[in-house]
């Protein structure tokens, strides 16, 4: 949804990164406004996932030039919780397993450090399992995976749910999904991408980190930025995928000599 | 120990014959068991770093216990623990409280399967799974057998429904509380049995169980013991198993100054299953040391044995997990894995496996790994708005919780996270 009024919650200039000594972002452009569904395609080490990563407050990336602005306030400066506290989610390409910790619990705990920052009083075992019960049918999961340890266990579909079902819980404002489709079937991809359309509202923002267009056959974005080399190389509308799509990425390599890496 | 300590040297040196000095004289059932005891201790040393069993385990902390304050006198019996300082024992549980001096059977009737053994039978049988695991005349077994004046001793016939929950607590005083069980699981018995240890001052808890485990017998059997930084507990589990049987070993221990606890499995023809997880934590200048041994006397055994460490400030740990597959252990399928989470810099952890396999057809797996808190795990929880803090305490609860879901369900009443930790950790 395109408003050009709506109000700006992500806005990333100039941004430049890198983990240990090798520089991975080269000048990211990006903004982002309320009830906006962006995607991010590129190849594998285009800087993709780095960019989501960073966003999230991830410790192994340091920023050497830029700022990101998160609904006017410098994200850069806050730890990551923080930033999650305040509405920024991301959705883990590859979700940690955590054994011993309950999955339950772990969702609470995670539920209520966001109700605090938005002073909601926090919710109680049982209030919290109501809310949690209500939520699993966002993604259609099996109420048992509340009582396991975080992950563990779970399979490919079943982790994307769980963060998924996270995201149901903690209601971001801008949520990053690195690859939510990766190592989902056709199935679990449909209720993955289900359940991102239907946490999609006009006040918050989706960012969409991915390959491949089937992702975006079902959950259709408003702006399509290609990455390559650590910047956005290109921006358009979601017909800019289905052209990527059909010619490859190659037509991006052809792009690139042009361009002049810092 | 940090360089500006006065010199310890010899600090134990004595130590055996005062406490022998001051022991009653030997008396009532375990008479025979005491003198015997009592000559082993008599003119032997404690255990030092020249053994390779001790290397890294100072029995310095005996030091500062007395051994004539340990023992009472027969005026200064400890009172057992008033019943309101323990929690109330959950639905379904035999509890029974233990102080070294009096039956804990006495006024008491015991659920159906549960007898006490006759004192012909306590003869032919006390001393015998000691014997069997090759323990009877280690030092800390000596020493219970020097003061131990009762004996618990149980035969398990049938299904026994209830928890048996065997309570110590040597409480705030100085004392030497020598606890002595013996269970024998007569074929197809099962019981699960959770031994809950205590401690609040500057004291000794010395443990010997013997456990025979007949054949398709089940015992799941849990040790939760929380100290005291001037506390001592010296414990030896030592357990017989025949074919069929099948043991599920779960011990946390933590908060001990100093605690030795050597579990020792036979499985005298093989063909039994057995399962050792435990759990031990050290801090401050507490150190912990886990001796234990599984002897495969025959084909077709298994042992699935996990044994956690989490130790933080100046805290020392110590494992050594001896599994021994000889020639007539063919298929025999084991592993043991050792993890250690060492929460600070000045933390120390020795751990060793020691296997020793003859036998040429068999699955033995180990592995040993220690680290610090996982900086994916962490960085996972931070980025769903659990603070640092917050998230370091759910890792190492859930560390710990691999181990402690393993207790019977009644043993929530103790609270045992919070126990070792000693840390209000719902927070």
């Amino acid at each position: 949804m395109i408003r050009p009024e709506a109000p700006l919650l992500l806005e990333i200039r100039d941004l430049h990164a890198r983990v240990e000594d090798q520089p991975i972002l080269h000048g990211v452009n990006l903004s982002i406004r309320a009830g906006e569904i962006h995607a991010v395609m590129g190849r594998n080490g285009s800087g993709k996932s780095t960019l989501s990563k960073l966003l999230a407050g991830h410790p192994a990336y340091s920023v050497t030039a830029g700022t990101v602005l998160y609904r006017g306030e410098d994200l850069l400066a806050l730890e990551p919780e923080q930033r999650a506290r305040i509405g920024l989610f991301l959705g883990f390409q590859y979700p940690i397993e955590i054994p011993g910790v309950s999955n339950l619990e772990f969702l609470r705990v995670a539920t209520n450090s966001r109700r605090l920052e938005r002073g909601e009083e926090e919710l109680d075992t049982f209030a919290f399992e109501d809310l949690v019960r209500e939520r699993l049918q966002v993604v259609q999961m099996d109420p048992a995976f509340l009582d396991r340890s975080v992950n563990e266990g779970f399979s490919g579909g079943e982790k994307k749910r769980n963060e998924i079902l996270q995201m149901a819980l903690l209601e971001p404002l801008v949520a990053i999904l690195d690859e939510t489709d990766s190592g989902l079937d056709i199935d679990a991809l449909r209720i993955v991408a289900a359940g991102v359309n239907q946490l999609a509202g006009p006040d918050n923002a989706t960012l969409l980190i991915t390959h491949y267009q089937r992702l975006l056959d079902a959950i259709t974005p408003d702006f399509v930025h290609v990455m390559a080399q650590g910047r956005i190389l290109r921006s358009g509308g979601k017909e800019l995928a289905l052209e990527l799509e059909q010619r490859g990425y190659d037509w991006v390599d052809q792009a690139l000599p042009a361009l002049e890496v810092v | 120990m940090p360089a500006s300590s006065p010199p310890r040297l010899n600090a134990t040196a004595g130590w055996n014959e005062a406490l022998l000095a001051a022991l009653p004289p030997a008396s009532g059932p375990l008479a025979a068991v005491q003198q015997r005891g009592r000559r082993g201790l008599s003119g032997l040393p404690l255990p030092g770093r020249r053994l390779e069993a001790w290397r890294f385990t100072s029995l310095d902390a005996l030091a500062g216990l007395d051994p004539a304050l340990l023992v009472p006198t027969a005026a200064a019996v400890p009172s057992l623990p008033a019943v309101s300082s323990l929690p109330a024992a959950a639905a379904g549980v035999v509890r029974l409280v233990l102080d070294g001096q009096r039956d804990p059977l006495a006024g008491l009737a015991l659920p159906p399967g549960l007898s006490p053994l006759s004192p012909a039978e306590l003869e032919l049988l006390l001393g015998r799974s000691l014997e069997d695991n090759g323990c009877r005349d280690h030092w800390p077994v000596l020493l219970n057998q020097a003061a131990a004046a009762q004996v618990l001793a149980l035969r398990v016939q049938g299904a026994v429904a209830p928890l048996l929950e065997l309570v110590s607590d040597a409480g705030p005083g100085a004392a030497l509380l020598p606890l002595r069980l013996l269970l024998v699981l007569e074929e197809g018995a099962s019981l699960s049995l959770l031994q809950v240890h205590r401690s609040a001052g500057a004291n000794l808890t010395s443990l010997v169980l013997e456990a025979h485990l007949g054949r398709a017998a089940r015992l799941q059997h849990s040790l939760l013991a929380s100290g005291d930084p001037r506390a001592v507990l010296l414990g030896h589990l030592a357990i017989c198993q025949e074919p069929d049987s099948e043991l599920q070993l779960t011990t946390a221990t933590g908060g001990w100054g100093l605690m030795r606890l050597e579990p020792r499995l036979l499985q005298s023809q093989g063909g039994a299953s057995s399962c050792l997880r435990s759990l031990q934590l050290v801090r401050g200048e507490q150190l912990a040391d886990t001796h234990s041994q599984v002897v495969f006397g025959g084909a077709e055994g298994r042992l699935d044995q996990v044994h956690k460490v989490v130790a933080d400030e100046a805290g020392r740990s110590v494992f050594n997990g001896a599994v021994r597959v000889p020639r007539v252990a063919q298929r025999t399928d084991a592993s043991q894995l050792s993890r250690s989470l060492l929460l600070s810099d000045r933390a120390r952890v020795d751990s060793k496996p020691e296997l020793e396999i003859v036998a040429d057809d068999v699955r033995c797996a180990h592995g040993a790994t220690i680290s610090r808190l996982q900086d994916d795990e962490l960085f996972y929880l931070q980025s769903r708005g659990i603070g640092a803090e917050q998230a370091a305490r759910l890792l190492l609860r859930g560390y710990c919780q691999e181990i402690l879901r393993h207790l019977p369900a009644a043993a929530a009443a103790w609270q045992p996270l919070p126990l070792l930790l000693g840390d209000p950790l719902d927070r």
